[in-house]
């Protein structure tokens, strides 16, 4: 395995992001499958951030344990992330900042001095030039060729002042020269490895996904770490035909949603755990009213506000069970950017097939960290077929028929002759109140409880519909994790490292963790010897619903619930005291 | 030509209003208004939360949403934008637009979205047998308020001039031929179009009586009132007493919103198309 891993830090303001997103594109570019993440506080100025590009072969899921390169803007960066650094490492700073010795750092990492503030005022005296010198730098360190480097910088100052491109390439040629000079030569050229990569978040992945899917109507307040759905949908509205409303609440959010889906678009609303607990009386209505409907909901540390930039699996208990009473949802949960595409492009299908909400489920890892994708994986080509379908035939037209499978068929707001009253209380097939004058007369009685499992027998089609579990590794493993969502990442991460050392595991993942096949799930746990539950919340939430679903009961667990991601080796160190 | 597609009408389902409620006048001033403008049922859609007076969609054969407590209006406005060749109307009560959804309420008129929203305000909840409500009168006794309500109570009107409403009208359901032109004039108005309608309650409220009406409304369209001024609109708004105002305070135009929504230069939204087949250029930014 072959993998460098370069991390940059500072403050809330100086414009780590951007330079470390600069960084993992240049590997992306050259081809390597690359992760980037993007560690940040809940403020705007100050405070302490980070970013981690890292590239490596075999492809990385996860942010991994440790950095060979650092950037540090400030001295905190060098105190925090010096002892995470490998042999072999470096880091870049400015002597006039502040000083680093090489005896503050592990045994074999160098300080290499990169004089960036002196090399910006040669050009500015913005200050904000000294992370030209610095991104140079550590891209000298980390063994990047200078003009992917200037390549990557073109293109993401490209549309400023052409003054503005040519500051940026001239100090970072300076700086990639200094730390030339200062640590000689690196041995650790990353060649290029292949067709450039596509970077994306989970976010974006979303928002290109649900385009795909058809989604021509997004409505969402922001909340961290839903907000970027908005903001790569907002970009990109006019080109692709979305109409994107900021609405004043989650409330508004999600009931414009509805109504719009009602009225005969592809809808979708976005938020993360708190926004979402606003909107679960109207996921119900989308539910009674059977009118499709996709919900992102894109997990941070909580409960209450939480920490709202830190990552989560904790609202699996709320997605399960939002709502009064009981309707058909189903609830998928993409482990990385292509599967996010995917399962939002799916959602889109299922919620119209189905007539009912469907619930994406992201977290702040998978959100708002970078990861690598292959062109191949994104398929464009989804039919989105027309929603005008139901015409009149001369015959009433009962818009909540009873059918066997639960689905009725759907008239439009437009279409004349088929005017009905969707309504978010009981009702009849024609979809008539039976809430007022006509409850608990017998024959309503009847028709009630008809109703209501019309509604339910959706989820038995649904069940068959959602994506199965997936096996990943050799099926004859002595240990299989179980996980879902995001956490998948860093337990591929860690099989490698477990593989390395002769340990031989799989990975179980449940790419829907609602609703599931008994039958299914019980036959995949037919070949399984020891099992890890991996989670990213307090109580095993998914471990719980599984024991609901199926009675297995999984008594080997790794939960977490810190606020960060899951690195591989606190998932090696369990599963190797399981094993 | 084929045969013209039918005008709105009642729908199969009797009104469970209580003998000789308001909402009965408002409901017959939605259908006449509707019919008068010549809109095909099919495309109108008439919305409303929970409460008594939501249940008006049912009893006409328009297409209808009835929606949960409060959010009548975000579901109208996502009915709007997904297709803004509708005529959508929201209806409800005082309590559903003025409490749990006034948010929406206020952020509607100041987006001047293309809908009319009729609000059968009768100053207390039925529904729920009588409790206060947002507009119920200082000092009135309810079921929740036993020594008389002690909030000020909220004047819609006012309120949505102050929120920038292009069209604001209050009518009297015991005049539904006034009332009935209040609606129609609110439809045909490009913008939000309010008309908040004393609607009595007459098991619940018996302050606010059609009796108690009857004695104090006055016409604005006889008494000379300009509705282009707003602030004669808002003097007018603030009358309360042995003399209550009814009819149009106030219209203006301004653009919808709608109509600065660019992706609706394309017509609506349901009928443009759907999905990004061969848009791989749209990858390219990922590089």
């Amino acid at each position: 395995m072959s993998e460098i891993a370069v991390r940059v830090g500072g403050q809330a303001g100086d414009g780590i992001a951007s330079i470390g997103e600069s960084l993992a594109r240049c590997f992306s570019r050259l081809g390597w499958h690359t992760f980037g993440l993007n560690a940040y506080q809940s403020v705007i100025r100050g405070g302490h951030v980070w970013f981690q590009a890292r590239a490596a072969d075999p492809r990385p899921h996860s942010q991994g344990d440790g950095a060979d390169i650092l950037y540090a803007l400030d001295k905190a960066t060098v105190e925090i992330h010096a002892p995470g650094l490998r042999r072999g490492g470096a880091v870049v700073f400015d002597p006039e900042k502040f000083a680093v010795a090489d005896g503050e750092l592990p045994a074999g990492v160098r300080a290499v001095p990169v004089p960036t503030l002196e090399i910006a005022r040669k050009y500015t005296s913005q200050s904000i030039l000294q992370n030209a010198g610095g991104i140079g730098g550590a891209a000298y360190l980390a063994g990047l060729p200078l003009d992917m480097l200037h390549e990557v910088l073109r293109d993401s100052f490209g549309r400023k002042s052409g003054e503005i491109v040519d500051w940026n390439l001239g100090a970072s040629e300076a700086g990639y020269r200094a730390a030339e000079k200062a640590a000689g030569q690196v041995p650790n050229a990353v060649s290029k490895k292949g067709a450039p990569k596509l970077l994306m978040n989970g976010n974006q992945a979303i928002a290109l996904g649900a385009a795909a899917g058809g989604c021509k109507f997004l409505a969402q307040y922001p909340m961290t770490p839903a907000s970027s759905v908005m903001h790569w949908m907002a970009a990109h509205a006019h080109t692709l035909g979305v109409v994107v409303k900021q609405a004043e609440d989650e409330l508004a959010a999600i009931n414009m949603a509805i109504g719009a889906s009602f009225g005969g678009v592809r809808s979708m609303t976005a938020t993360s755990g708190g926004g979402f607990a606003l909107m679960v009386e109207a996921l119900g209505m989308a539910g009674m009213t059977e009118t499709p409907l996709v919900v992102v909901e894109s997990q941070r540390a909580g409960p209450s506000t939480g920490v709202p930039t830190k990552t989560e699996q904790g609202d699996l208990n709320l997605m399960l069970g939002a709502g009064q009473s009981e309707f058909p949802r189903a609830i998928l949960a993409p482990a990385d950017p292509a599967e996010a595409y995917r399962a939002t492009v799916r959602a889109f299908e299922l919620a119209e097939s189905w007539q009912t909400p469907i619930l994406v489920a992201s977290d702040l890892h998978l959100s708002e960290n970078f990861f690598t994708v292959d062109r191949a994986e994104i398929d464009l080509n989804v039919e989105v077929p027309s929603l005008f379908t139901v015409q009149p035939n001369g015959h009433e037209y009962l818009r909540y028929q009873y059918t066997e499978s639960g689905v009725s068929p759907r008239a439009i707001p437009g279409q004349p002759g088929l005017q009905f009253v969707a309504g978010s209380d009981e009702h009849d097939e024609h979809g008539h109140l039976i809430s007022d004058i006509k409850a608990g007369i017998p024959k309503y009685i009847l028709e009630r409880q008809k109703m209501m499992d019309k509604r339910m027998r959706k989820l038995t089609g649904l069940a068959h519909e959602v994506p199965e579990p997936r096996w990943e590794g050799p099926a004859d493993a002595p240990l299989t994790f179980v996980a879902w969502g995001s956490t998948v990442g860093a337990i591929r991460d860690a099989m490698v490292v477990l593989a390395a050392q002769g340990k031989s595991t799989n990975l179980l993942a449940f790419p829907a963790v609602h609703p599931l096949s008994e039958s299914a799930v019980r036959a995949a746990f037919q070949r399984t010897k020891k099992t890890l539950l991996v989670e990213g919340n307090f109580s095993g939430q998914f471990g719980r619903h599984l024991r609901a679903e199926t009675g297995l009961y999984l008594s080997e667990r790794l939960l977490k619930y810190d606020g960060e991601p899951f690195f591989p080796h606190e998932i090696v160190a369990r599963a190797l005291e399981v094993m | 030509m084929g045969t013209p597609l039918p005008l709105i009408g009642k729908s199969d389902t009797k009104p469970t209003w209580c003998p000789g409620c308001g909402d009965f006048g408002v409901v017959a001033a939605v259908e006449m208004a509707v019919k008068r403008l010549k809109i095909p049922s099919h495309n109108v859609v008439v919305v409303s939360g929970i409460g008594c007076s939501s249940n008006l969609p049912h009893f006409l054969s328009s297409y209808g949403f009835h929606g949960i407590h409060g959010r009548a209006i975000p579901v109208a406005e996502g009915i709007r934008w997904a297709n803004h060749g509708l005529t959508v109307i929201a209806t409800g009560g005082d309590g559903d637009g003025f409490g749990i959804g006034a948010g929406h309420f206020v952020h509607a008129m100041r987006r001047n979205v293309d809908l009319t929203y009729v609000t059968m305000d009768n100053q207390i909840y039925g529904l729920t047998t009588g409790q206060a409500s947002p507009t119920s009168s200082l000092g009135q006794k309810t079921k929740s308020t036993p020594d008389g309500v002690i909030e000020n109570p909220i004047e819609p009107v006012a309120l949505a001039l102050a929120s920038g409403a292009t069209y604001v009208a209050r009518g009297f359901s015991g005049d539904v031929k006034q009332l009935a032109d209040l609606v129609a004039g609110g439809i045909q108005h490009k913008g939000f179009s309010f008309v908040d309608v004393y609607s009595p309650c007459v098991t619940y409220n018996k302050l606010n009586t059609f009796d108690f009406f009857r004695q104090r409304v006055y016409k604005l369209e006889s008494a000379g009132h300009d509705p282009s001024d707003i602030v004669k609109a808002w003097q007018r708004a603030l009358e309360w007493g042995d003399k209550i105002p009814i009819g149009l305070f106030y219209q203006t135009d301004r653009p919808t919103y709608e109509d600065l929504e660019k992706v609706l230069e394309a017509g609506p939204l349901a009928l443009q198309t759907a999905g990004i087949r061969g848009g791989e250029k749209v990858l390219d930014e990922f590089v």
